[in-house]
């Protein structure tokens, strides 16, 4: 349960939900957007988030569309990971996606709601950063488009009462060699000690990472690095390693030196696939 | 809890092919509304937590954890609970297959399993080790749990002619998908 009242608004258009936000956020009613809304229940429940009122997106059909349009492949932010993955739209995305949590957990967590997500991993960013897709964002002050690059600095930086309606991929990007690999600690089930997103374009390889840093990213840094094919592939991701924009984090599920071994292993893994040797 | 009656509501909720009327708050789960509003107690509180399954139902057809959705949500779609299930080929196989201990989680798996039956009748090894990664059973009761799955997919590609046809027209007249991606909709009533 629950244990403090809210307002429930499921608004239809995105101007109403921006609209709502403002009013309430004047009102002081701390509104939360709600979009698949398992992070916000279970954190909830727990007392860790709280708000009077909350404003599903889910209604709202432009967040929930699928879409190709001049080559663009356009997803809505309130598409569930499950959605992604039967779709096989995207399969890079769909894949990513289906590594987290479990499969019925997956018919209601949402695109949207993960990358936005309070936990540090949210994997589903992963493939958008390493197809320089955009974001389509829209809030009290209106809409905006941008690249992810620019949005995404280990989250997304939204301002107040924005929200994403839409992701933007050069459809393109849909058909190229991908890798996606998430490791975790023992279970099927769980966050990831490590995740591992690639893909090879013309010019080189494209990795990101999830689980590793505090934050998810990816780096020119370390890409240029792992493509220097005059070098031994091994020294190539030792090297690449050294250049991470973080420390690799400790925790309960893995010692910086054990997530590191287990990083080096699928870094090298993921090189190889991709024919990076 | 201070000022509840400020935001109790009235949901209309299509449960079982019914329709009920409950007063709620915005913030109840719909879990507790099942259970405590309509006395539909198939659906089990385990975790709370969006991790054991016990709790899960269909909505529109598809496997939902009832503890990680709100009751205010389900308005305007399909829930099916246990008690919507009568006599299921699921059932029956879960039955003759053992596959049940205390039978805390048996609710929670039968309905994912009827969902998987429904909507991925040709699901592979993969696609049932992933959709049933979803349900714990603290009994471990997970072999025969398997085998009940396997038993149903297989009865199902057996009669897949006739059953198809009956599903087709099962799922249209529930009219139960609304997504812009799904692909057909486990709905309430009929036998597998």
């Amino acid at each position: 349960m629950i244990p403090y009242n809210f307002d429930y608004y499921a608004p239809a258009t995105v101007a109403e939900a921006a609209a709502l936000f403002q009013r309430l956020d004047a009102e002081g009613k701390q509104p939360l957007y709600y979009s698949g809304g398992t992070e916000i229940i279970t954190i909830g429940r727990i007392n860790r988030i709280y708000t009077e009122a909350v404003i599903d997106l889910k209604r709202i059909p432009d967040c929930r569309q699928a879409a190709v349009q001049s080559g663009k492949l356009v997803l809505g932010s309130a598409l569930t990971l499950s959605e992604l993955y039967d779709s096989r739209v995207f399969p890079l995305l769909g894949e990513t996606g289906a590594g987290v949590a479990d499969r019925t957990s997956r018919n209601k967590i949402t695109f949207g709601g993960n990358i936005c997500s309070k936990f540090i991993y949210r994997e589903a960013v992963l493939p958008l950063l390493l197809t320089d897709s955009e974001v389509r964002i829209a809030g009290p002050g209106g809409a905006r488009q941008t690249p992810i690059a620019e949005a995404f600095d280990g989250q997304l930086r939204l301002g107040r009462g924005e929200f994403v309606v839409q992701t933007v991929t050069d459809e393109s990007y849909a058909r190229m060699p991908y890798v996606t690999i998430k490791k975790r600690k023992v279970a099927a089930i769980d966050y990831p000690l490590v995740t591992v997103a690639a893909l090879r374009t013309s010019e080189g390889i494209r990795i990101a990472f999830s689980g590793v840093c505090a934050f998810p990213f990816r780096s020119q840094a370390v890409e240029r690095m792992l493509n220097r094919r005059e070098l031994p592939l091994r020294d190539r991701i030792d090297q690449s390693i050294a250049l991470f924009p973080a420390p690799v984090i400790s925790d309960i599920k893995g010692s910086a030196a054990y997530r590191e071994l287990v990083l080096k292993l699928v870094m090298e893994q993921t090189m190889r696939a991709l024919g990076g040797e | 809890m201070a000022g509840t009656d400020r935001y109790t509501i009235v949901l209309e909720l299509n449960v079982n092919g019914e329709m009920r009327r409950a007063a709620a708050r915005p913030a109840d789960l719909l879990l507790d509304v099942l259970r405590d509003s309509f006395g539909l107690t198939g659906a089990k509180p385990g975790c709370l937590n969006g991790d054991c399954g016990a709790c899960t139902v269909l909505v529109d057809g598809w496997p939902m954890k009832s503890c990680l959705m709100l009751a205010v949500e389900a308005e305007g779609k399909a829930v099916t609970t246990v008690e919507g299930l009568k006599n299921t080929a699921v059932q029956r196989e879960f039955v003759d297959k053992f596959a049940f201990q205390c039978g805390y989680c048996t609710p929670g798996f039968v309905m994912n399993v009827y969902g998987l039956a429904h909507l991925r009748p040709d699901a592979d090894e993969h696609t049932v080790k992933d959709w049933l990664q979803s349900n714990i059973c603290r009994c471990t009761g997970y072999e025969e749990i398997r085998d009940a799955v396997v038993s149903v997919l297989q009865r199902r590609a057996s009669s897949a002619a006739d059953a198809a046809v009956a599903e087709d027209a099962t799922n249209a007249a529930d009219g139960a998908v609304d997504s812009p991606m799904r692909k057909g909709s486990a709905a309430n009533g009929s036998d597998t």
